[in-house]
């Protein structure tokens, strides 16, 4: 499989240039630590800062907050060799500001961005996202936690939960109903909330897999958050909530691929070495064809990102189709960390069932991928819609 | 002080070296290349002599194929100020020999009249280890050789050296030539607001003939071979077992 080490039609030379940066990086910083961190539950914070030094935290931010205003192809480079780590919990924390902090940066005041997006950036602050509710998931229409005006603030009250990154953030984008007269999309806002907001209460939430990430249940009591929080115009939030949905999408097919490759690479190595019936398991038929229905499955889920990524910056489609390709995108990219992580497991035999191995890892974060930021069910339907189907 | 650096655009260390069918050297095409390694630390120390006030301009040159300007790319990134590139070679596996680089090199401090030039002690493609020692010689200027710390003082500087026995310290006269050891430092990676900057810094294109300086090769290879593959190992049951045959290897 090629390995994007030099420039091509997506990549110039300094994208191939941070490629090898972010990868030393990774290889240096991270890989050696994934194992304490997964025991840990958390990313440590020097983590962050360390990676706002190499400039990974703001990619594609605009320069005057401390970013590098980077294309959406750097922002893959960043997401890919992250990812490449193989642990989907480092991936979702350390990018976790890249759902919280976008609308923020998009929408948000210069008192808003000055006191949370430079530091997020700059990697002494921790951003999150939170949407989803216990009552309601990628049904963002349907969300009820409220915000009522009362002088210079909004009176916050709800729940929001599986909120990645909700143990240690210290700014968190929360999605909210400010008008409760409007149904549907209508009266959604967001609000920056800070971290330490009197009646905010967090509980730890334990997973299946991203054991290096934290994720919490957020309870908003009467949070009293100044009206200077709000994020753009109030009541249009569902608008900007959904494309920062399509971005997770596309950063989620580049995870996916992605941890699909470090699968097919553990798999390889092992069954290269690994020696069965006289011969090593790399030279077992069976085998053989399975390691290449892997390497085929990455292949196009790979190419289709990078294709939509291509299109998009050229402006080559209307946004329903850049929409529906983006969802069709990491459904794609799903399925082929699903079959890939699943193989990789099965020809590591009892070694892929051990801790220890990247693929045992991989194969118990699988169902996150499926689910978080749109499941396949839920993608789906957003992409006929916008196919007009 | 303006502090010359010479970079050399070698395989990428993780590359899984191939020989080529015709046994005449090492298969460079399409492979990974990056900046030889104890290159990148001559860089480092370079930026930080400019970032503890001891030089003002960290000027980086990198002599061999037109691609070489990817390597000027990263010193700069890294922070150097800006950027030489002598295009001495069309195939990527022409390799310049040392000489003929020290003779440019030597051509480019008469014009730039740095304080100090530093290189890495060796290139990890060809391993000769000479560059640096030439260039001491053609120019006439102390030399202070795998250097794992460096102390710039003025018309002085102290070179630590890693010798066979331990560390030796020199005290060498400047101008001078130091050539950098592994453990001198470890270098920074180019951030991306910095691999953005170092698209606009300057970057000069020369060729081997503005020097004046002929890179025809002299050395000839003979041969170039894959190392011998490892023999088979065994499992030995016990302990004992082990002692038994290494004794039998004579290894104790």
């Amino acid at each position: 499989m090629y390995d994007n080490a030099m420039p091509s039609i997506y990549f110039s030379d300094e994208h191939v240039a941070f490629r090898q940066t972010v990868r030393a990086f990774i290889q240096k910083e991270v890989t050696p630590n994934i194992q304490d961190w997964e025991d840990a539950g958390r990313l440590p914070r020097s983590l962050y800062k360390k990676a706002a030094e190499i400039g990974l935290i703001g990619v594609i931010y605009p320069e005057e907050l401390g970013g590098s205003a980077g294309d959406l192809f750097m922002h893959v480079v960043a997401t890919e060799e992250i990812s490449r780590a193989g642990s989907g919990g480092v991936s979702a924390s350390l990018g976790s500001h890249t759902i919280g902090l976008p609308p923020l940066v998009k929408h948000g005041s210069d008192h808003l961005r000055q006191t949370y997006a430079v530091p997020v950036i700059a990697g002494e602050k921790i951003a999150a996202l939170a949407v989803t509710e216990p009552g309601g998931g990628s049904d963002v229409a349907a969300l009820k936690t409220r915000a009522v005006r009362d002088g210079g603030h909004f009176v916050v009250n709800g729940e929001k939960t599986f909120i990645t990154s909700g143990m240690q953030a210290d700014v968190i984008t929360v999605a909210v109903r400010t008008d409760p007269g409007a149904r549907g999309s209508g009266g959604i806002s967001f609000l920056a909330v800070a971290g330490d907001t009197p009646g905010l209460e967090r509980t730890e939430l334990t997973k299946m897999g991203w054991w290096a990430s934290d994720t919490a249940h957020l309870s908003f009591n009467d949070c009293r958050v100044p009206v200077d929080n709000l994020i753009g115009v109030e009541g249009g939030g569902f608008q900007a909530a959904m494309l920062n949905f399509n971005n997770e999408r596309l950063s989620m097919a580049a995870q996916a691929y992605t941890m699909a490759d470090v699968c097919y690479r553990e798999a390889l190595a092992w069954a290269q070495e690994r020696q069965a019936f006289g011969k090593p398991l790399a030279q077992q038929q069976v085998i053989r064809h399975k390691l290449v229905d892997m390497a085929a499955q990455i292949d196009v889920a790979r190419t289709l990102t990078y294709d939509i990524v291509w299109r998009y910056m050229n402006q080559m489609d209307p946004l329903q189709i850049h929409v529906a390709r983006t969802s069709m995108a990491k459904v794609t990219a799903t399925n082929a960390l699903k079959f890939c992580a699943d193989e990789a497991v099965q020809i590591l035999g009892g070694m892929g069932f051990m801790r220890g191995t990247a693929s045992e890892r991989i194969y118990r974060e699988v169902k996150v991928m499926t689910i978080g930021g749109g499941t396949d069910e839920v993608l789906k339907n957003l992409a006929a819609s916008q196919l007009g189907i | 002080m303006k502090v010359l650096v010479p970079v050399k655009r070698v395989i990428d260390y993780n590359v899984k070296v191939r020989v080529k069918a015709d046994g005449s050297g090492v298969d460079l095409a399409n492979v990974k290349m990056s900046m030889n390694p104890f290159d990148e630390i001559a860089v480092e120390e370079a930026i930080r002599l400019k970032e503890a006030g001891k030089a003002d301009e960290v000027i980086a040159v990198s002599i061999g194929v037109k691609q070489s300007q990817e390597t000027l790319r990263t010193a700069l990134a890294m922070g150097a100020d800006r950027a030489i590139l002598v295009i001495a070679a069309d195939d990527v596996h022409t390799d310049i020999e040392p000489l003929s680089v020290a003779k440019i090199l030597a051509k480019i401090v008469e014009e730039e009249q740095p304080g100090v030039v530093l290189c890495g002690k060796q290139a990890i493609d060809n391993d000769m280890n000479a560059t640096g020692q030439m260039l001491s010689a053609l120019l006439g200027w102390s030399q202070g050789t795998f250097a794992s710390e460096v102390d710039i003082d003025g018309d002085t500087a102290k070179v630590t050296r890693e010798v066979d026995g331990g560390l030796q310290t020199l005290s060498v006269k400047m101008p001078a030539i130091i050539t950098v050891d592994l453990r001198l430092n470890e270098p920074r990676y180019a951030s991306l607001p910095n691999i953005m900057k170092a698209k606009k810094k300057p970057l000069d294109e020369k060729t081997a003939a503005d020097y004046g300086v002929d890179v025809t090769p002299r050395l000839e290879i003979v041969k170039t071979v894959e190392p011998a593959e490892r023999a088979a190992g065994i499992i030995v049951g016990s302990v004992d077992e082990l002692v038994e045959k290494l004794k039998e290897a004579g290894a104790v």
